[in-house]
C-alpha cells in the first residue's frame, strides 16, 4: 500500500503578526514546525505501512526551508520525500495548493491513500484536502478518526461528525483528513534521524510537474486577502447606581434598547 | 563543559531527554507509588532504537559503546532512575553474550534485544554469595546434550520480566569459582521460576526479583564461551558496566540538583529567595561542582573502556564509587534545602534521595570496590604513568 502524506510548515506559535502592508505572515525570526494535525497523518501512513508494506511518501508545497520538515518526517517513519518548491508557487491560495499537491500526487502515480491533517494552525480553512480530491476525482472523507479496516481494495473509516461518529466505507484509492483523535504520534527513532540526515529530498518545480503556471501560486489563486485584521474587542462596563429597583429598571432599559432582550 | 561528543553521541542523548522528558516524567510518581514496572516505556525506548545504541551493527544494533550508553542512562535517570535501570539492565543481561558468545548464539538473540521486544537480565547474586561471588552455589550439571540447572538466585533487575537471562552457575562444583559458567536461560523454560517480587526503598518500578531453576534443562548451545570461564566473565563484564552505573548516579543528581534550584529560586522566605541565601548559594554551588566532577570522571572512564585497552578495572570502578557517593549526597542536600516540600511525595527529590542508595550497593559495594581500587594502586605504587 503506498501512501503520500501531505505537510505544512507552520509557524510554531500562536502569537504570529501580520505584515499589514502585504497582509502576509511576518515568518522572520519565527521558528516553523509541521503542522501539528499533520504530524497525526504521517504517524497513520507510517502505523499503515508497518502492517500492510508499501511506502509512505511526504510530500510538502514550502520555500526551500521546509526540506527540513521533510527530513524530520523521515526521521519519524516516511520512507522518501518531496518538496515542491517553485517562485511560482508563491501566495498560493488553498485552490492552487490543492491544484499543485494534485499534480504531484499524479506525478508519484501508484498511490493507494493521501492523508491530509484536518487544518492547518495557520491558514486554518481544512480545504486544501477535500479540494485536491475533487481535482483527482477521488472519493474524500474529512476528520477521519479511525481506520477500521482496509481489505479488497476498500476502506472503513469512522469519521467525527458533530453528534458522534460516522461509519464509511470507500474503494481506494482515496482522501482523507484525520482528527488527533486518530492515534498518537510517535518520537524520532534513532535509525530514522540516521536515514533523516542522508536522504535525498527531491525537489519538483512548476517545470517538472508540468503545471500550467497560471494556475499555481498567486496568479492560480481566485483568493485575495485585502485585509488581515485582530478584531478590536472592547469592553465597557458600567456601574449601575441608584436604589435597587430603579437599578433594575435600568438594566431592562440597556439591554432591551440594546436589542438583547 | 563541553566533552566533544561527536554528532551522533549528540544525537543519541538529545533523543533520551527527549523520551524522558515526554514519557516518562508524566508518569514517574505513579510507577513508583504503584512499583509497577514501566513497560510502556520500554516501548518508548524500542521504538526510538535505544536498545540498538549498545548492540554492534552485525546483530542488527547501532554499534555504540559504554559512552554511548551511559549517555542514555544518565538522561533517562535524570528523570526516573527505575526506568534507566530497567533499560541498562538489558545491556547488562547481554554483555557476556555479546563479549563471548559465538556467531550463532548472537544470531539468535542479540536482533531481538536491540529491537527491544525482548529484555535481557543477568544473574550472579544468590542468597548466600553477595560481594563475595565466589560462593554461589547454583549448579549446571552436564547430561546429555546440555546442562540441568538447580538453585536459586536472588535481587534479580528485570526478574520476571526479561525474556533472556545471563545466568552464572558452577558446571564443576568442584572447582568453585574456577568451575563458574555463563549459560543463558529463556524464560518459560520448564523447571525455571521466579520468586518473590522485592520490596524496595527505591528504584521501585524496576522489578527486583528471585529466580528459581529446578531440575532446569538447558540446550548446549545455551552455554557462553567456555565451562569455566563464568567468574572472569562476569568480572571482565562489571568493569565495563560500571561507568553505567556511575551514569545512573549521575543523571539523579543532575535531576536533583534542577529540581532543587527551581524550587529555592521561587520559595521566598525572609522576603527574599532561598536561592539568594549565602548559605544555599555555597550547597548549590558544591552540588553542581561535584557533578561536573563525576561526569568527567565518568565519561572518561566510558572512553578508557571503549578505546579497548585492557586493564580498566580501576577506574571503572572509580567513576562507579566517585558517582554514587556525590549523588547520594547531593540528591540528600536537594531534599534538605528544599526543606519539608522536599521531603514530600509531591516533589521528585525524594524519590531522588531514595533511588540514590542502591548506587552505592549494586554492581559491587562501595567498599568492596575500594578495596578492588586500593589493590590496584598498590600494584602501581601509587604512581600514574
Ligand atoms: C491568515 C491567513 C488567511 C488565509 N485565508 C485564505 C482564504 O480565505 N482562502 C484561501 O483560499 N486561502 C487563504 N489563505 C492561504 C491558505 O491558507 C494557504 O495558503 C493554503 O496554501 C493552504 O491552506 P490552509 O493553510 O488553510 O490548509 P488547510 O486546508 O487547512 O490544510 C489541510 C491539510 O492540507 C495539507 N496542506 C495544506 N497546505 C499544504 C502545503 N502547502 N503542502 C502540503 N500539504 C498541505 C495538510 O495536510 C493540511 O493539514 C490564508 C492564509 C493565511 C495565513
Ligand atoms: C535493587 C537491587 C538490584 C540488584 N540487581 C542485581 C542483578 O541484576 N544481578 C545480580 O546478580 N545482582 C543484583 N543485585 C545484587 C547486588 O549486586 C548485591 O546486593 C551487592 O553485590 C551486595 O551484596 P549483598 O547484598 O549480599 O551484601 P553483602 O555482601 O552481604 O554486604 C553487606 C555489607 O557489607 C559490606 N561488605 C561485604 N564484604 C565486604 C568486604 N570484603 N569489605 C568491606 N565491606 C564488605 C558491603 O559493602 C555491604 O555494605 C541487586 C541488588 C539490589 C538491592
Amino acid at each position: 500500500m503506498n501512501i503520500a502524506i501531505c505537510l505544512k510548515q507552520v509557524p510554531g506559535t500562536t502569537a504570529v503578526k501580520i505584515d499589514p502592508q502585504t497582509n502576509t505572515l511576518v515568518r522572520q525570526g519565527i521558528e516553523s514546525v509541521m503542522n501539528p494535525f499533520d504530524a497525526y497523518a504521517l504517524e497513520e501512513g507510517v502505523r499503515l505501512r508497518e502492517k500492510q508494506g508499501g511506502r509512505v511518501t511526504a510530500i510538502t508545497m514550502g520555500p526551500p526551508q521546509a526540506e527540513a520538515m521533510l527530513r524530520q518526517a523521515i526521521s519519524l517513519g516516511a520512507d522518501d520525500a518531496i518538496l515542491l518548491s517553485d517562485r511560482a508557487f508563491a501566495g498560493a491560495d488553498t485552490l492552487a495548493t490543492a491544484y499543485t499537491l494534485a499534480a504531484a500526487i499524479r506525478k508519484l502515480g501508484q498511490c493507494d491513500l493521501v492523508i491530509c491533517g484536518r487544518q492547518t494552525i495557520d491558514g486554518d480553512t481544512g480545504q486544501v484536502g477535500p479540494e485536491m480530491a475533487e481535482m483527482l476525482d477521488l472519493p474524500f472523507v474529512s476528520y477521519v478518526s479511525r481506520i477500521e479496516e482496509i481489505a479488497g481494495g476498500h476502506m472503513r473509516a469512522q469519521r467525527m461528525i458533530e453528534e458522534g461518529h460516522e461509519s464509511v466505507e470507500m474503494p481506494l484509492p482515496a482522501v482523507i483528513t484525520v482528527t488527533k483523535e486518530i492515534n498518537t504520534p510517535r518520537l524520532p527513532s534513532l535509525r530514522g534521524i540516521a536515514r533523516s540526515k542522508s536522504a535525498q529530498v527531491p525537489v519538483w518545480t512548476a517545470q517538472e510537474l508540468g503545471v500550467d503556471t497560471g494556475k499555481v501560486g498567486l496568479a492560480g489563486s481566485a483568493t485575495r486577502v485585502v485585509k488581515i485584521f485582530f478584531p478590536q474587542r472592547e469592553r465597557k462596563g458600567e456601574v449601575l447606581q441608584g436604589e435597587a429597583e430603579a437599578q433594575v429598571e435600568c438594566l431592562l432599559g440597556k439591554l432591551k434598547s440594546g436589542g438583547l432582550i | 563543559m563541553d566533552y566533544f561528543l561527536s554528532e551522533q553521541q549528540k544525537t543519541i542523548k538529545d533523543l533520551a531527554r527527549q523520551i524522558a522528558e515526554e514519557k516518562a516524567l508524566p508518569v514517574r510518581a505513579e510507577l513508583d507509588e504503584r512499583e509497577e514496572f514501566p513497560r510502556d516505556l520500554m516501548r518508548e525506548l524500542a521504538g526510538a532504537d535505544m536498545f540498538r545504541v549498545f548492540v554492534p551493527e552485525e546483530y542488527e544494533g547501532l554499534g555504540g559503546g559504554c559512552l554511548e550508553l551511559s549517555l542514555v542512562i544518565e538522561e533517562l535517570s535524570r528523570v526516573c532512575s527505575s526506568v534507566a535501570i530497567s533499560y541498562a539492565a538489558s545491556a547488562l543481561g547481554c554483555f557476556t553474550l555479546m563479549d563471548y558468545g559465538s556467531d550463532a548464539q548472537k544470531r539468535k538473540f542479540l536482533p531481538d534485544i536491540a529491537a527491544g521486544t525482548r529484555l535481557a537480565a543477568f544473574a550472579l547474586t544468590e542468597p548466600g554469595a553477595g560481594s563475595d561471588a565466589s560462593a554461589i552455589r547454583t549448579t549446571a550439571t552436564k547430561v546429555d546434550g546440555g546442562y540441568v540447572l538447580n538453585g536459586t538466585k536472588q535481587f534479580i533487575t528485570n526478574g520476571g520480566e526479561a525474556e533472556i537471562y545471563t545466568v552464572i552457575c558452577l558446571t564443576d562444583k568442584a572447582k568453585g569459582p574456577r568451575g563458574a559458567s555463563a549459560i543463558l536461560v529463556e524464560k518459560d523454560t520448564p523447571g525455571f521460576t521466579f520468586g518473590k517480587k522485592e520490596r524496595k526503598l527505591g528504584i521501585r518500578a524496576s522489578a527486583t526479583r528471585e529466580l528459581v531453576f529446578r531440575d532446569c534443562f538447558v540446550p548446549e548451545e545455551n552455554l557462553i564461551g567456555r565451562p569455566g570461564a563464568g567468574f572472569i566473565q562476569a568480572m571482565r563484564l562489571f568493569d565495563r558496566s560500571r561507568p553505567g552505573i556511575g551514569a545512573q548516579a549521575l543523571g539523579l543528581a543532575q535531576g536533583a540538583l534542577e529540581a532543587a534550584v527551581d524550587y529555592t529560586r521561587q520559595r521566598v522566605q525572609f522576603g527574599q529567595p532561598l536561592i539568594s541565601l549565602p548559605v544555599v548559594q555555597d550547597i548549590l554551588g558544591d552540588m553542581a561542582t561535584q557533578i561536573e566532577a563525576a561526569r568527567a570522571l565518568i565519561y572518561a572512564a566510558a572512553r578508557m573502556v571503549d578505546s579497548g585497552v585492557k586493564n580498566v578495572t580501576e577506574v571503572s570502578a572509580m567513576a562507579k564509587v566517585f558517582a554514587s557517593d556525590m549523588a547520594m549526597k547531593v540528591t540528600t542536600e536537594a531534599v534538605q534545602i528544599c526543606g519539608g516540600a522536599g521531603y514530600m511525595r509531591d516533589y521528585p527529590v525524594e524519590k531522588m534521595m531514595r533511588d540514590a542508595k542502591i548506587t552505592q550497593i549494586y554492581e559491587g559495594s562501595n567498599q568492596v570496590l575500594r578495596n578492588a581500587i586500593a589493590i590496584e594502586v598498590r600494584k602501581r605504587k601509587g604512581r600514574t604513568q
